[in-house]
């Protein structure tokens, strides 16, 4: 088990982790990310704007987030009792918000009065539209074409934010095109525009940064977790993609005797070829500004994810994860979309609770291995969103068997 | 004296300035680009800077991305744009700069891309996504300085920074023009002047600049302030214009002759 004294304070001044991380972007966007790096350190050390952010997650945001004690859920799997770190129930419905509140009072502390951010599943996209509308700031967000016409109901709630949405048709029209699209624009408008990057991964000081900023997941299931226990939990579990609601609820526990599980999208299975699985199955390698794992062929091109949950569709993983792998601090697991779906079920059934699909990838998990251990260990789910955005796509796959795997 | 610095010898002698040309490597196909950099070296232009194709070129706009897309699609690996740089050196000297993401090199082994570059005639490299912070991993695993690295200035680099740049590139500095992506417009010449000045005073290398230069009258407006101009997207998008043209390296050539003749008028 890794602790402190081996962990220790990460990333390094230069933005790496280990050997993961770091600024690989065009010198057209290196001031800026300097700039940001030194604004955050400032803002990150000044007791105003941290004062700020905590009554914005709390008057604004809804925290803290509930942990719910999933009694028919734990029964179901017959083993580990299972809570559900309730991040669903953040304003907007997921996670992002905690970020994307924090990124954008950070722009309004630089002066910056425009912002552009990437989405995929949209659950980053009306996040930072929603921030942007609190600040009153200009907002554009790029989607790929797919992602458009698969999460319809949150390109409306961007629009009506007032967020400019700018459908992304290069490449397969999902994430990664997305992301390639923001950066684009970004080089273009790197004076007055800030960008705001939806996981821990990017060109640091994001990983960073994000992880900061969604720390507040983890640091509030832990007093929940004691509180309600009296111990710490003895697993935590979360979906993985970019991997920031993972990053939020693993990093206060990086130094305690807590096992940590990522659970990332194998789509129609690993042995497919089809799938989103970058720690279980990609290779090392630099893409959108950070070194970390890709799913990339021999020569160095990114291959295509897959996933029936478009947050999940990534090729890439925040760098910080990829030293959690090779440090065995943390696991990474996959789960099919049959199974995400199948969890999504039974959630929605035995608890009155309708998961993000991205969440019910962790609950899937967290359903084998609740299984596999007794009744008096804990396991800690994150369950990072809610599912409204998903519904056409759950409801289309469940009426369609074949497409269930 | 390497390559480069003896081409910006001679220019300098002939009171010339750069025509740098980028092309994708292997667009639209291995062979057909081929005969487009033979065509571009027939028209004197002084510098080839040849693109690796990579899926996905984020500092780079649509047209590039375009050509990226058609070489990959033909089969275009790093390896194959070293056999084509071998090719090449065997009907032209011009310096061959790789200009490269990095992935494609990391993936490709850095010692091995090193021996094997040199091997192939290359003369420089220039990787858009490797800041002076991140290349001593690319350097460092290399046994020579036979390959000059070239670095990118951009608009928004403050004095500080740009000496430090300065201090690590050799062969040339590469300006870009504007603060934007490869191809998009908006060229300001009078931004150009200013930081190519303030460039000049920091160091002794040539200045080449591009970014969003496509026409003649550009060219020749550029190479006023420079020692070299680079024109990519538009010879890209000659050859995307003209996929099917029998003549495609020829009107490569027509329009690349027109370039170089731009920079000979300022001398």
């Amino acid at each position: 088990m890794t602790t402190a004294a081996t962990y220790g304070p990460l990333p390094d001044r230069r933005g790496h982790f280990g050997p993961y991380g770091g600024q690989y972007v065009a010198e057209t966007l290196m001031p800026a990310l300097l700039e940001l790096e030194a604004a955050y350190r400032e803002a990150k050390g000044d007791p105003a704007f941290q004062a700020s952010f905590q009554e914005l997650l709390a008057q604004y945001a809804g925290r803290p987030t509930p942990l719910f004690s999933a009694r028919r859920l734990t029964a179901s799997a017959g083993g580990a009792k299972i809570y559900l770190k309730r991040e669903d129930l953040a304003h907007t419905g997921a996670h992002k918000i905690n970020n994307t509140l924090g990124q954008v009072l950070l722009a309004d502390w630089m002066g910056k009065r425009k912002v552009i951010a990437e989405t995929g599943a949209g659950q980053h996209g009306v996040a930072t539209a929603t921030a942007a509308a609190l600040f009153g700031m200009e907002c554009k967000i790029f989607m790929g074409t797919e992602d458009v016409r698969r999460q319809a109901p949150n390109v409306q709630r961007m629009r009506l934010l007032g967020a400019e949405v700018v459908p992304v048709a290069s490449g397969t029209g999902t994430l990664k095109d997305a992301m390639n699209e923001a950066m684009r624009y970004w080089v273009g408008a790197v004076r007055d525009t800030f960008y705001v990057i939806g996981s821990v991964a990017g060109p640091h000081p994001y990983p960073m940064m994000v992880r900061d900023f969604q720390r507040v997941i983890g640091d509030e299931t832990r007093r929940q977790i004691l509180d309600r226990e009296g111990r710490l939990p003895d697993v935590l579990i979360a979906c993985v993609g970019g991997g920031s609601n993972a990053m939020g609820l693993f990093y206060p526990f990086l130094d305690d005797p807590v096992e940590m599980i990522g659970v990332e999208a194998a789509g129609h299975g690993i042995e497919s070829g089809k799938h989103a699985a970058t720690l279980g199955a990609g290779t090392v390698g630099v893409l959108h500004g950070s070194k970390s794992y890709l799913l990339q062929d021999s020569g160095g091109q990114i291959q295509e994810a897959h996933s029936i949950s478009a947050g999940l569709d990534y090729p890439g993983v925040g760098p910080e994860h990829a030293l959690l792998k090779e440090q065995g601090r943390a696991r990474y697991e996959s789960i099919r979309d049959g199974e995400a779906l199948d969890a999504f079920s039974k959630l929605s059934r035995l608890e009155g609770i309708i998961p993000a699909l991205e969440s019910a990838h962790a609950v899937a998990w967290a359903l084998k291995e609740a299984a596999r251990r007794p009744a008096d260990q804990v396991i800690v789910v994150n369950l990072s969103g809610r599912g409204d955005k998903d519904l056409a796509i759950v409801a289309a796959a469940l009426e369609m068997p074949d497409t269930k795997d | 004296m390497s390559r480069i610095q003896e081409t910006f010898g001679q220019l300098m002698a002939r009171h010339e300035k750069a025509l740098v040309a980028f092309v994708t490597a292997g667009d639209p196909d291995p062979a057909r680009s081929l005969e487009v950099i033979e065509a571009l070296c027939d028209a004197g232009v002084d510098i080839l800077e040849l693109g690796v194709p990579f899926s996905d070129p984020t500092a780079d706009g649509p047209v590039i991305q375009r050509s990226s897309g058609r070489a990959l699609a033909a089969g275009m690996t790093l390896a194959r744009v070293l056999e084509m740089t071998e090719k090449i050196r065997r009907f032209s000297q011009v310096p061959i700069v790789l200009f490269s993401y990095y992935n494609p090199i990391l993936a490709y082994g850095l010692d091995r891309f090193y021996r094997e570059a040199v091997a192939s005639g290359a003369d420089g490299v220039l990787v858009v996504d490797l800041p002076p912070e991140e290349s001593d991993e690319m350097t460092s695993r290399w046994e020579g300085n036979a390959l000059d690295v070239i670095r990118l200035v951009a608009p928004t680099t403050p004095m500080e920074r740009m000496k430090r740049i300065a201090a690590e590139a050799s062969g040339f500095l590469y300006l870009v023009s504007m603060t934007g992506v490869t191809g998009s417009g908006g060229l300001d010449l009078d931004e150009v002047s200013e930081v190519a000045g303030c460039l000049r005073s920091v160091s002794p290398l040539p200045i080449c600049v591009g970014f969003g230069i496509s026409t003649p009258e550009q060219t020749a407006r550029v190479a006023g302030m420079a020692d070299g101009v680079v024109v990519g997207s538009a010879f890209e998008r000659v050859i995307e214009d003209n996929l099917d043209d029998p003549n495609l390296a020829g009107r490569v050539g027509t329009f690349a002759g027109a370039l170089k003749e731009a920079t000979r008028l300022v001398g």
